[in-house]
């Protein structure tokens, strides 16, 4: 399968390689998927993006394996996007949420990528974003992204999902974690899982204690209590899930988040090829080089590249005649 | 960060049929992404077309099957055969486990690309990777 031509034949025809390949090249940060991306636009169809995300260990996986199993019931077409992180030293990877998926290896209506950040920070992989949109061009209903086992300040999730489920388990640390700023703040749903353990109902009474603290809210985050591993509590969970989804629809939320999302994502992407164009004509221009070692602060070099380079800083593969509609 | 290389080699290991044995490929697994590669781990008692759709949806380049029941004449070629049917006979395979000298040779005839016997250095399946796939 080489070059754009034969990918977007495959893609279209609706075999899953030339989905994986393309994933692959946003993956890779490759400017060419754009053409592939342009060409699917008419069709292009957002599903629902339902984002998962929490401590290591908290049964993300087995929650997501178990949600696909729910939504497949309901014949509902589902992508899981699941992202583990990859050594700063080696570059390398184990990314092993599959193993808690596998019942659904066979099933023509599932799709599991597993992801690793690739040093992106913020608990996603950069391609995230672009990976959902590939996703709903394929025809998934769904896209469950699951993130890497986050902290307390790892809130990307947030930008992308639709929904975001932030996954709790007992015995996670007193109610003053609750209080902190950060990963409590960006649920729309709370799963606390494992609920079979001791300590579960207090986990809920602090998370609920925590919520009436703050300002009344238009969506107060539902609480529910999962033990994903024996498939208990789901049916309560995707009910909540839908409910926020209903919420985000008859406000108008839905369609200002997607607004956001575009404009972040378009003003990312000048940073990046910009980013990467800047870097390079610094290493090959020195004459450039010299003056901002002189100059000894980066500010006016930033400056003279941003006016002077204007569409060179998009990278040369990225090019296209393509413009945006006028009206 | 400087180690996160643009295209990383993505290598699904699994472990197929009935063996539970699974120390082995877990040591592989961690040298394998100690040697920058990503590492997709699928789980025991893996049957070949699970373990091809995995490589499909992954676009994993590489397959590594490991086993130490004694069916590797049956689900080695099985793997193979499951690939060549959905076109995807560019994807490598190799293999691990406790493999007679003659069963070696018939499976490399089958078209299994390496197979490692216990006791191989596992710097040597990293060498035997990274030549296959100079860019990776």
């Amino acid at each position: 399968m080489s070059g754009d031509r034969d990918l977007a034949a495959e893609f279209r025809a609706g075999n899953v390689r030339g989905l994986a390949r393309a994933i692959s090249l946003v993956e890779q940060r490759d400017p060419t998927v754009r053409h592939l991306l342009e060409e699917l636009r008419d069709g292009l169809r957002r599903p629902r993006v339902l984002g998962f995300t929490g401590a290591p260990g908290t049964g993300k996986s087995t929650l997501v394996d178990a949600l696909v199993g729910l939504l497949r019931g309901r014949d509902q077409k589902v992508a899981v996007v699941a992202v583990d992180p990859n050594s700063p030293f080696s570059g390398g990877a184990i990314l092993g949420d599959r193993i808690r998926m596998q019942r659904h290896a066979l099933d023509g209506g599932v799709y599991i990528r597993s992801m690793g950040a690739r040093g992106h920070l913020g608990g996603l992989s950069a391609a995230s974003r672009e990976a959902i949109r590939l996703l709903g061009a394929f025809g998934f209903d769904y896209v469950l992204l699951e993130t890497v086992g986050v902290g307390q300040s790892e809130l990307e999730v947030a930008a992308v999902a639709d929904t975001t489920v932030v996954v709790l388990t007992p015995g996670q640390g007193d109610s003053v974690q609750m209080l902190k700023a950060g990963i409590m703040e960006i649920a729309d749903v709370f799963a606390v899982n494992k609920a079979d353990l001791p300590g579960a109902q207090k986990v809920v009474q602090e998370i609920r204690s925590m919520l009436n603290m703050g300002p009344k809210l238009a969506w107060k985050p539902p609480i529910v209590m999962t033990v994903a591993a024996r498939a208990e509590g789901l049916e309560e969970l995707l009910e909540a899930v839908e409910r926020h989804q209903q919420h985000l629809e008859t406000t108008g939320e839905a369609a200002e988040r997607a607004a956001e999302r575009l404009k972040d994502e378009a003003a990312d992407l000048v940073g990046e090829w910009a980013r990467r164009q800047a870097r390079k004509l610094l290493d090959d221009d020195a004459e450039l080089s010299r003056r901002l070692l002189d100059d000894r602060v980066p500010y006016a070099a930033a400056e003279e590249i941003l006016t002077t380079e204007g569409e060179s800083l998009v990278p040369r593969a990225a090019r296209s005649r393509h413009k945006m509609k006028s009206r | 960060m400087s180690a996160v290389q643009a295209k990383p080699l993505r290598i699904v290991l699994a472990k197929v049929g009935l063996d539970g044995h699974d120390r082995g490929v877990k040591v592989v697994a961690r040298a394998l992404r100690d040697a920058g590669f990503e590492v997709i781990y699928t789980g025991l008692r893996q049957t070949p077309a699970m373990v091809v759709e995995a490589a499909l949806q992954e676009d994993a380049q590489v397959i590594g099957l490991s086993l130490h029941s004694g069916a590797h004449m049956t689900l080695f070629p099985a793997v193979i055969e499951e690939l060549k049917k959905r076109q995807a006979g560019d994807i490598t395979v190799f293999g691990g486990g406790i493999i007679p000298d003659d069963d070696i040779a018939e499976l490399k005839k089958l078209g299994v690309a390496e197979i490692f016997t216990p006791g191989a250095p596992l710097e040597e399946i990293v060498t035997w990777l990274r030549k296959r796939f100079p860019d990776g």
